[in-house]
């Protein structure tokens, strides 16, 4: 596109119609020149590049000082920091495993709550309801991604946690029995509690791109599905989804990318505590949780360390998830481009 | 014959279950959104006066008081990082739509700032507390707008190129083909053309950081006063609440659920407005 304007001007030879000489581009008849300077279009063009130059410059600079003040962590406790379950910043002895395992364990109940209602919302949205349904309960569906992440963890705190353990959990551990999945008192705060908070969050991303695929099917392929006298749900489950299937998992990565990195709300509700607990229902920690928690109050450097060490890891763990999802995003772009 | 009609009343019932579990997904979205808007409201708007917007907080069990230092750091942090993070990432973004297209530097710079548009926020107030605030030896107003202005960069780029692509190559051409330069057509052409999409992206982006906590709470920190100059701590809503919400003081808890429905409507505000005037305007 840039290279057009220098064509053209070459190509600008021969007389003008009224038979005088013609102009020169860039000069006009008396000869002055008007033409603007050259250098402004690749200094433009350099400009701009460097500050998307910038963007790689950010995202290098984040991994190198994470890793490089994080260090210290671990050469003070070796690799057992990723494995021990110490945390106790009194005697000045750190471990990452309790929050590590809080992390890993809320995203995925989180997940494997809000992918099955996130592709639900989805079939709502596309296959069932009118369009004058769609457009508003669409647009409530993510208003709920818009509601700041503290003002979930306030309402889990002071509304939610109480009616769970009045409401809810009792009945769950009646219905569970004395399994250890829910031992403990149903105090309304802990992994299960986050995990529910968590998936709500994550549930209109979701639902958004669930909805985006689902609406780029050709509408044909359904058509021809219905003809041979299929249900909507038969075109669902083998026409929509198939189709679909990069996309809806790149969808799901994207939300576990985001529930892995969730801070205030889990920050909440979560009940912090740095153990692991077979139970569902015992207060746990996650690394974000730890972070917001302690980092403004850590004084001895080891902890400080430790604390950013604790970053680098969410850092590296989420952007391996997100750059699955991307990809898989992209892939189903693509293929609906070159269509 | 039997067999048929059989398997047919299995079909119809699976799928009846199947709809009807789907529609029960969408009220469950909807219900959550009710119920804490509804819990918003009840809460918060007893707690909001003419004292809420004036007065500085006063001291737990002292009637009174307000968040008028908290609102206004709100504004003053979100507002430096909207300075320093727009211009970037209108620059970065006219970058990888009218230059760089498909090359390879453009594909990278794209993928990162999709990644970085969902990365955690703490983990970028984690970097700026290394870069910023031990460089800078202390808690202040710029490393929070920093923070702010960081996660806010990767959605200004990634909006600003979506939009300049809805910008037809016709306009582009026509312009060069009247002898105009191309940053002359980027300026005065695509820019315009693409100035309601723009606006309606920054302003979803402006919501998001406004509604932001973690990247501040070792950031720019909190204060109970005034902040006399940028390079000290700054209150803000978001933090003020956190601590708020954590105390054991019930008329701090309800100063709480003041800030929590200001920045709420706040944040649902401003996103429905760009939603409207993306609609508005057709690109």
């Amino acid at each position: 596109m840039s290279d057009l304007t220098p064509g053209l001007r070459e190509g600008y030879t021969g007389t003008s119609r009224d038979g005088r000489e013609a102009v020169p581009p860039g000069r006009s008849r008396s000869g002055a020149r008007t033409r603007p300077a050259a250098w402004i279009d690749p200094a433009f063009k350099g400009v701009t590049a460097l500050f998307a130059g910038l963007i790689l410059l950010f995202v290098a600079a984040l991994g190198v000082v994470l890793w490089h003040k994080g260090h210290p962590a671990l050469t003070t406790f070796g690799p057992s920091f990723l494995w021990s379950q110490q945390w106790n910043p009194v005697k000045g002895l750190f471990g990452a495993l309790p929050s590590i395992y809080g992390t890993l364990v809320s995203s995925a109940i989180a997940i494997a709550i809000a992918a099955p209602v996130g592709l639900g919302v989805a079939v709502f949205l596309v296959e069932m309801a009118p369009p004058w349904l769609a457009r508003p309960v669409g647009l409530a569906i993510e208003m709920l991604a818009a509601i700041p992440s503290i003002i979930y963890g306030m309402w889990g705190l002071f509304v939610f946690a109480p009616f769970l353990s009045a409401h809810v959990l009792p009945a769950v551990k009646k219905v569970a029995g004395g399994s250890f999945l829910f031992a403990g008192p149903p105090m309304g705060i802990g992994m299960l509690p986050a995990a529910l908070i968590l998936a709500v969050m994550i549930l209109p991303f979701i639902a958004s791109i669930g909805r985006d695929v689902f609406a780029l099917v050709p509408a044909v392929d359904k058509e021809s599905a219905y003809g041979l006298g299929a249900t909507t749900w038969e075109v669902v489950r083998h026409v929509v989804i198939p189709h679909t299937r990069t996309g809806l998992i790149g969808a799901i990565f994207l939300a576990l990318g985001r529930a892995l990195g969730e801070t205030m709300a889990v920050t909440f509700v979560i009940g912090n505590a740095h153990k692991i607990s077979a139970s569902l229902l015992a207060p746990g920690c996650t690394i974000a949780s730890t972070l917001a928690n302690e980092f403004s109050e850590a004084v001895s450097e080891i902890h400080i360390a430790s604390l950013i060490e604790l970053g680098f890891l969410l850092f590296v763990i989420t952007t391996i998830i997100l750059a699955l999802a991307k990809l898989l995003l992209w892939r189903i772009e693509s293929r609906i481009k070159g269509r | 014959m039997k067999k048929g009609r059989g398997l047919r009343l299995r079909r119809k019932i699976t799928n009846a279950l199947m709809l009807a579990a789907a529609a029960l997904s969408a009220a469950f979205g909807l219900v959550w959104l009710l119920w804490i808007m509804a819990t918003l409201v009840r809460k918060g708007l007893p707690a909001i006066n003419w004292a809420f917007f004036t007065q500085l907080p006063s001291p737990p069990g002292t009637p009174g008081g307000g968040l008028a230092n908290a609102i206004v750091g709100t504004l003053i942090v979100t507002g430096l990082a909207t300075a320093i993070g727009v211009p970037v990432g209108i620059l970065a973004g006219t970058y990888l739509a009218e230059f760089g297209r498909g090359s390879a530097f453009a594909k990278t710079v794209r993928f990162v700032a999709d990644v970085l548009v969902s990365a955690p926020s703490i983990v970028i107030g984690v970097f700026v507390y290394a870069i910023v605030v031990m460089a800078m030896h202390g808690f202040s107003a710029i490393a929070g707008a920093v923070a702010l202005a960081l996660i806010m960069i990767p959605v200004v780029v990634r909006v600003t190129e979506e939009i300049l692509n809805l910008v037809p190559d016709q306009l582009r051409e026509a312009a060069l083909a009247l002898g105009a330069p191309y940053w002359k057509v980027v300026l005065a052409i695509c820019y315009r053309r693409a100035l309601g999409g723009m606006t309606t992206g920054i302003l979803l982006a402006v919501a998001r950081v406004s509604g932001e906590t973690a990247p501040l709470l070792f950031t720019a920190l909190n204060s109970p006063f005034w902040t006399p100059s940028l390079d000290k701590p700054i209150a803000t809503l978001n933090v003020t609440l956190f601590n708020y919400a954590m105390s054991p003081y019930d008329d701090w808890r309800g100063m709480a659920w003041g800030a929590a429905l200001l920045i709420t409507f706040g944040v649902l505000a401003t996103t429905v407005l760009a939603r409207v005037v993306v609609g508005r305007i057709r690109i």
